[in-house]
């Protein structure tokens, strides 16, 4: 057990599955960096490091820097991964999606299926998302909900350090295409993680605080943020239990379902848009299975529905906060 | 009696603990008490449990009132003979209060025993140190043993106590913990190999062997196998004395891979299920979620519990142990029937009320007293 940032959880993680499994390999843009100019190997390991060190231990056969064609190597992942590698393919920022979807939705979420089951696709792609980088609209969305919308895809959203390892590791060893969504501002968050590979089903939700007035569920950073405010809470009497889904697809819909027949109350807080997100589709599973447990209608605490904006004020009253969340939990309180 | 003041810190109990709660007083100031009388609750994140008096005096004060939460190392209380005068109580609390800090606790803490390891016989094996023996000489150390799937957190509320005497040694065997959890096979014999390993390692000659459940039965093998080298053995809720194993329970922790079905595992482990909490089942789990532990928990349960049944039954070698035996068991152990320890001879078996399978932490004041008492005289 040691101290690692989630970059550095990340990176462990990659490594180690390396070590283990020679046909895993890593590719996106500037994954290695320097474009093999003498002095300047392994200078970027991806635009925020989290690839650094790969390169000098496995080499550029295993880590590959791609042209910025999301469209072509994306595409290559899911080909090679199809014939038998297990490729890490890094798309920067989620919000590239819109160039490369054909060969997500249409191609490696349908394999499996359409070959009758003959066919796996064992590719994972890590992806950034998220607000608070001051990165403006076009580098700071949460797409997480079109993947979720997917049949075939697995989608992950790991909300800390320890959450990051072993959900990546599990990624890597599914065959299934996996959906890899790392919130940019969490890089550099700490907490204890083995040093030892280990792995986190999907589709089991974690609870991170256990009470009995209201339920919050939250996806990726909220998590920390519902722990804050469940924290605030508790000096004022209301204790919460907070679910971090880990996956929104599979979804562990039994464990949500439980928790607020637990506490008859629920907040779902979602950094995507309110419009067809994990925060209206949680309210809509609770409504339909928990409904009689139910003392009072649900919350959601997402952001508005406009694009991210770039001004830092705006931002900042954009995203949900601590203290959005515990104001919902006294809404449903009263 | 003793002149001399004493303040009641809070404890330390286990590696991950920085913090208590006081949830009650079970004593009023003024009270009389024993050495070991049970003053207060405390509750961590993982457990709750009773602080018992370290000297014998009266409750002079209570410092912190029930329901707060303080880091380990601040006072709680203080405990003095009746004599002392009312101002140098205060004095010593305003002395020990300006002295303490929390940064000054948490460096300590850093700086407090760590887990180290060593290589045994080709293995990596994650062990905890704590006590110096007074720096007498030839006092042979005690080595406790974990049970399967535990740690050698399972003796959190005993090495510090233990270790006043003696150091004393808890390891992880193979496939637990933090020590290796890859090329793990067989059973009991196997075991009890890494721990000889083990002693090697350190150089430890003779010592005195302390096994809970399979961890028991690990001992006494050992302690047949090698009775020069051991100077005692106590067997705590221990395998290796009949046949008869929960099986259930075997068979659902090595299935277990979600909270609710783990929660429910544990709970048999405990005469009082409410000491199972969120934070011990979750430690469990990120325990199961290691590389290597699922198939090194299958391949030491096939070994040991096949068919149900306790494979290494080591009554017939008892008499080939030198050293004395004695069990302490848990009168509402679920996992080992209480009536295993009639293998032992009547003066030397406790079967103690109110605890299950985890004895030496539900009754862990009343455990840590059989155990030195038996220790010091063996």
């Amino acid at each position: 057990m040691s101290k690692k940032s989630y970059r550095q959880a990340i990176n462990e993680a990659l490594a180690q599955e390396m070590r283990r499994d020679p046909t895993v390999i890593v590719m996106g843009e500037d994954n290695v960096g320097g474009m093999g100019a003498p002095g300047e190997d392994d200078a970027w390991g991806g635009v925020l490091g989290v690839t650094k060190g790969l390169m000098p231990e496995f080499g550029r056969d295993r880590v590959l820097d791609t042209p910025i064609t999301e469209s072509a190597f994306i595409g290559a992942a899911v080909g090679a991964a199809a014939t038998g590698l297990r490729p890490v393919a890094e798309l920067m920022f989620v919000d590239f999606l819109g160039v490369c979807f054909d060969q997500i939705f249409n191609q490696a979420a349908k394999f499996r299926y359409m070959f009758g089951g003959k066919a796996v696709t064992p590719v994972v792609i890590r992806t950034m998302y998220g607000a608070g980088f001051r990165a403006a609209s076009q580098h700071s969305q949460c797409l997480y909900p079109i993947f979720t919308h997917i049949p075939g895809l697995k989608v992950v959203v790991p909300s800390s350090a320890y959450e990051a390892k072993g959900l990546l590791i599990q990624s890597i060893r599914d065959n299934d295409p996996v959906i890899f969504l790392e919130h940019k501002v969490l890089y550099d968050e700490i907490e204890e993680v083995p040093d030892e590979p280990y792995t986190i089903p999907f589709g089991e939700a974690n609870l991170t605080r256990e009470g009995d007035h209201v339920t919050i569920v939250a996806l990726g950073r909220m998590v920390g943020f519902a722990n804050k405010a469940a924290d605030m809470l508790e000096k004022e009497g209301i204790t919460c239990t907070v679910v971090d889904p880990r996956t929104t697809s599979p979804l562990d819909e039994d464990t949500i379902i439980e928790a607020v027949e637990d506490t008859g109350r629920l907040v779902v807080v979602d950094e995507a848009s309110p419009r067809c997100g994990m925060a209206a589709d949680i309210s809509a599973l609770v409504a339909q299975s928990a409904f009689k447990a139910l003392k009072a209608p649900i919350l959601m605490v997402t952001p508005p529905h406009t694009p991210v904006p770039f001004a830092p004020e705006l931002e900042d009253a954009y995203i949900p906060t601590p203290d959005k969340i515990a104001d919902a939990v006294r809404r449903v309180m009263a | 009696m003793t002149s001399e003041i004493k303040a009641l810190a809070m404890p330390k109990w286990g590696l991950a603990m920085t913090e208590g709660a006081v949830t009650a007083w079970l004593v009023e100031e003024g009270a009389t008490l024993r050495e070991g009388d049970e003053i207060l609750e405390i509750e961590t994140t993982k457990i709750t449990n009773v602080y018992e008096s370290p000297a014998a005096g009266t409750l002079r004060r209570r410092v912190v009132a029930a329901g707060e939460t303080v880091p380990v190392g601040a006072l709680l209380g203080v405990v003095a003979d009746a004599s002392v005068p009312d101002t140098e109580i205060d004095a010593f609390v305003a002395r020990f209060q300006e002295e303490f800090s929390v940064e000054a606790a948490a460096s300590a803490e850093a700086a407090g025993p760590e887990p180290r390891f060593v290589d045994a016989g080709g293995q990596r094996l994650r062990y905890l140190v704590m006590g110096d023996g007074k720096g007498e000489e030839g006092v042979a150390p005690l080595v406790l043993i974990h049970g399967f799937g535990g740690d050698l957190n399972n003796w959190q509320f005993n090495q510090p106590m233990l270790a006043e005497d003696r150091p004393v040694y808890a390891l992880d065997l193979p496939g637990h913990g933090g020590s290796a959890k890859h090329g793990v096979v067989g059973g009991v014999p196997e075991l009890a190999r890494a721990v000889r390993d083990f002693l090697n390692a350190l150089g430890i000659q003779r010592a005195h062997l302390g096994g809970h459940s399979m961890g028991g039965a690990v001992a006494l093998h050992l302690a047949a196998e090698e009775p020069a080298r051991v100077a005692s053995v106590t067997l705590v809720c221990s395998a290796g004395l009949g046949h008869d194993i929960n099986i259930d329970y075997i068979e659902g922790f090595i299935a277990a891979d979600r909270r609710k079905e783990m929660k429910s595992v544990l709970e048999t482990l405990f005469a009082d299920a409410s000491l199972v909490s969120r934070d011990m089942v979750e430690e469990l789990l990120k325990y199961k979620r290691l590389d290597g532990v699922a198939s090194a928990l299958r391949a030491i349960a096939d070994a040991s519990f096949a068919d149900g049944r306790q494979s290494h039954v080591l009554v017939d070698r008892l008499e080939g142990v030198g050293a004395p035996v004695q069990a302490v068991w848990g009168a509402a152990d679920r996992i080992i029937p209480a009536a295993h320890a009639r293998t032992v001879p009547a003066e030397r078996r406790h079967v103690l009320d109110g605890a299950g399978h985890m004895v030496h932490m539900e009754k862990a004041g009343e455990f840590n007293r059989l155990m030195s008492d038996f220790m010091s005289m063996a």
